[in-house]
């Protein structure tokens, strides 16, 4: 975490003041930016857009892009909605837990790799779907993953 | 040298488009980036002297995959793309903006009879008759009204906005200004999914061109992205999350169209119904209606996803059969085996088996089965599904994606996941399922908003239990 965090949350923050649903997009940033939005962050938040803390914290425990902990190197993420059940999504899912050693939603102890849920990628014509490290991945198999 | 169209589309580029559009540059050829025919079996499909090739993996041996020309192709040739026509074998920033300037000449009470004639219903989910909402918005005084296009799609085996807005993002632009001048909004917030980070790119991209070419005339037209809560696809917590919210649904009345978006009179729309307003003004209202079955008219963005071999977006006349759909159009089961079922309409969508395979895919034939369009997803499942899984897995969604408001939906699901888990090793499963019964009555029928009022389709469609009382 860099020092000078909270004033790159300020900084944030200043760009989106005036936007639509601006308090929701500067999380989004912020999360994306420092990997988690910390207690600091959301008292930044709240100063700038004229909202409490507990309506910040509110908005941080809403929505799943606003993490509170950051994800480990490897971020993969696998989707679990219908489409992809169809067509072995919960096989898929636990051949890589397996493989991790992590159940969905944890990130291993050493911070090398998260595994996360994801509710539909919108590539459900071609599942199962993945999105590792940002970059959408279909047909998905343990092999394309770990390649 | 030919010039090679490649589709930039997140599919397709999650399949290698990129990698196929860097080998043809270095070949040499012009590379002209373009949405997708929504083919998904042939991607990447590229196009070349209007002959398709796909899937395209290694650029030395396209003749192995010549798929035939474009206009031409099964599963394309047959289609009614009133809303996809331009989408794919184009670039979409190469706009001619002629017919959307005669279609803002016209005065908003024109607008209004083309858009009632053609009998347009939300594509969203609900199949509200649009004509209702805009006319409700036009005629609320207030000093600012506001058109807001729904592009959460969170739905599993849902991907029209994606590729819409990906590929020919200026029909939804049309759509809005279409829509703005009829209402009297001079005001767009697109609220679109952080999944999609490419149709936002490709948006934002026809925004700022549409301004250059003078299109907006004062409309202002705003991107929002989400930030992962499915619920937000719910018209009233979408507009809670708009205004910088938990996305916490509000009670109706009143109807968003007559205080939506900060207390304002607000057309909220799907992307495709507002995306099917240019072809209805194109075609007029009454040919539109002319498409169709009944009070289902013009045409449906059907998805065909899951255990299929030919998935991907078929835009046809409502009519058509779940069983067409996926053995007509998709070649039937990826597997190869029978189809167990179909999921039609999303997570709260039902699952059809059997005869109600064979029932039409309209809003009034699929109400008879306690079951809705929806936005026009179909998963398809194989013999091997396992409907009390399916069930334990509605009832799991829903509790996960609950916004908490109210307690039919947030305990209800809850609830109902502990019950579906007793079901299998259950001594009285009759018993459990009176239960679960009960408990979908109570969401159906008390549950603020769709998502603990619908919950209880798929969980009565997978478990074979009697239609609910209150759709």
């Amino acid at each position: 975490m860099p020092s000078d965090a909270p004033q790159i949350v300020r900084d944030i923050c200043e760009r989106w003041v005036g936007r639509i649903g601006a308090p929701i997009s500067a999380l989004r940033e912020v999360a994306a930016t420092l990997g988690a939005i910390e207690q600091a962050h959301m008292e930044t938040v709240a100063d700038v857009f004229n909202l409490s803390v507990a309506e910040v914290r509110g908005i941080v425990s809403f929505y799943s892009d606003l993490r509170t902990e950051a994800p480990g190197r490897r971020h993969i993420r696998l989707c679990q909605a219908e489409a992809c059940q169809a067509v072995g999504a919960r096989e898929l899912t636990a051949a890589v837990q397996e493989k991790l050693g992590i159940a969905l939603g944890e990130t291993a102890a050493d911070g090398s790799v998260s595994l996360e849920a994801v509710y539909c990628l919108g590539l459900c014509a071609s599942g199962p779907s993945a999105m590792v490290d940002g970059r959408p991945l279909a047909r998905a198999t343990v092999r394309a993953l770990f390649a | 040298m030919s010039i090679a169209y490649v589709p930039s589309e997140t599919l397709a580029n999650a399949l290698g488009a990129n990698e196929v559009a860097e080998a043809l540059a270095a070949r040499g050829h012009e590379v002209v980036r373009t949405g997708s025919r929504g083919l998904a079996w042939t991607e990447p499909m590229i196009e070349m002297d209007d002959v398709a090739y796909g899937p395209v993996t290694n650029i030395d041996e396209l003749e192995a995959v010549r798929l035939g020309p474009v206009d031409a192709l099964p599963g394309l040739a047959q289609q009614q793309r009133l809303i996809f026509g331009r989408c794919g074998g184009r670039d979409p920033f190469r706009y001619d903006a002629a017919a959307l300037r005669e279609w803002l000449k016209r005065p908003a009470a024109d607008i209004l009879a083309d858009v009632e004639a053609s009998g347009l219903r939300g594509r969203g989910g609900a199949g509200f008759p649009a004509h209702i909402k805009w006319r409700t918005v036009r005629d609320t005084p207030a000093d600012k009204k506001y058109i807001v296009v729904n592009a959460d799609e969170g739905d599993s085996g849902t991907f029209a906005d994606r590729l819409i807005m990906e590929g020919d993002p200026f029909r939804l632009i049309e759509g809005m200004l279409i829509a703005g001048r009829a209402t009297g909004a001079d005001a767009g917030v697109v609220y679109l999914r952080s999944e999609y980070p490419l149709a936002a790119q490709t948006f934002e991209k026809a925004v700022a061109v549409a301004e250059r070419m003078g299109l907006l005339q004062g409309f202002a037209i705003e991107l929002f992205i989400g930030a992962g809560a499915y619920i937000c696809g719910e018209e009233t917590s979408l507009l809670e999350s708009l205004e910088g919210k938990r996305g916490e649904v509000r009670a109706k009345p009143p109807v968003p169209a007559v205080a939506g978006l900060f207390g304002r009179p607000t057309l909220v729309h799907n992307v495709i119904t507002l995306c099917a307003v240019p072809a209805i003004l194109g075609m007029g209202g009454d040919a539109y209606a002319a498409l169709g079955v009944g009070a289902s008219t013009g045409t449906m963005t059907f998805q065909l996803a899951g255990n299929v071999r030919r998935g991907g977006l078929f835009e046809l006349p409502f009519g058509l059969t779940a069983r067409e759909l996926i053995d007509d159009w998709g070649g039937g089961t990826l597997s190869g085996r029978p189809v167990g079922a179909a999921q039609v309409g999303g997570p709260l969508g039902a699952y059809l088996k059997g005869a109600e395979l064979d029932a039409p895919l309209t809003y009034e034939a699929l109400a008879r089965l306690g079951a809705g369009v929806g936005h026009g997803g179909v998963v398809v499942f194989d013999d091997q599904v396992d409907f009390i899984e399916q069930a334990r897995y509605a009832f799991a969604f829903c509790a996960h994606e609950s916004c908490g408001k109210c307690t039919p939906c947030r305990i209800g699901a809850v609830r109902g996941k502990e019950l579906v888990e007793t079901l299998r090793a259950s001594e009285q499963p009759a018993g459990e399922l009176a239960i679960i019964s009960d408990l979908c009555d109570v969401m159906e029928q008390a549950s603020l908003c769709q998502m603990g009022g619908m919950t209880p389709i798929p969980v009565r469609s997978a478990l074979s239990l009697p239609q609910g009382t209150q759709q």
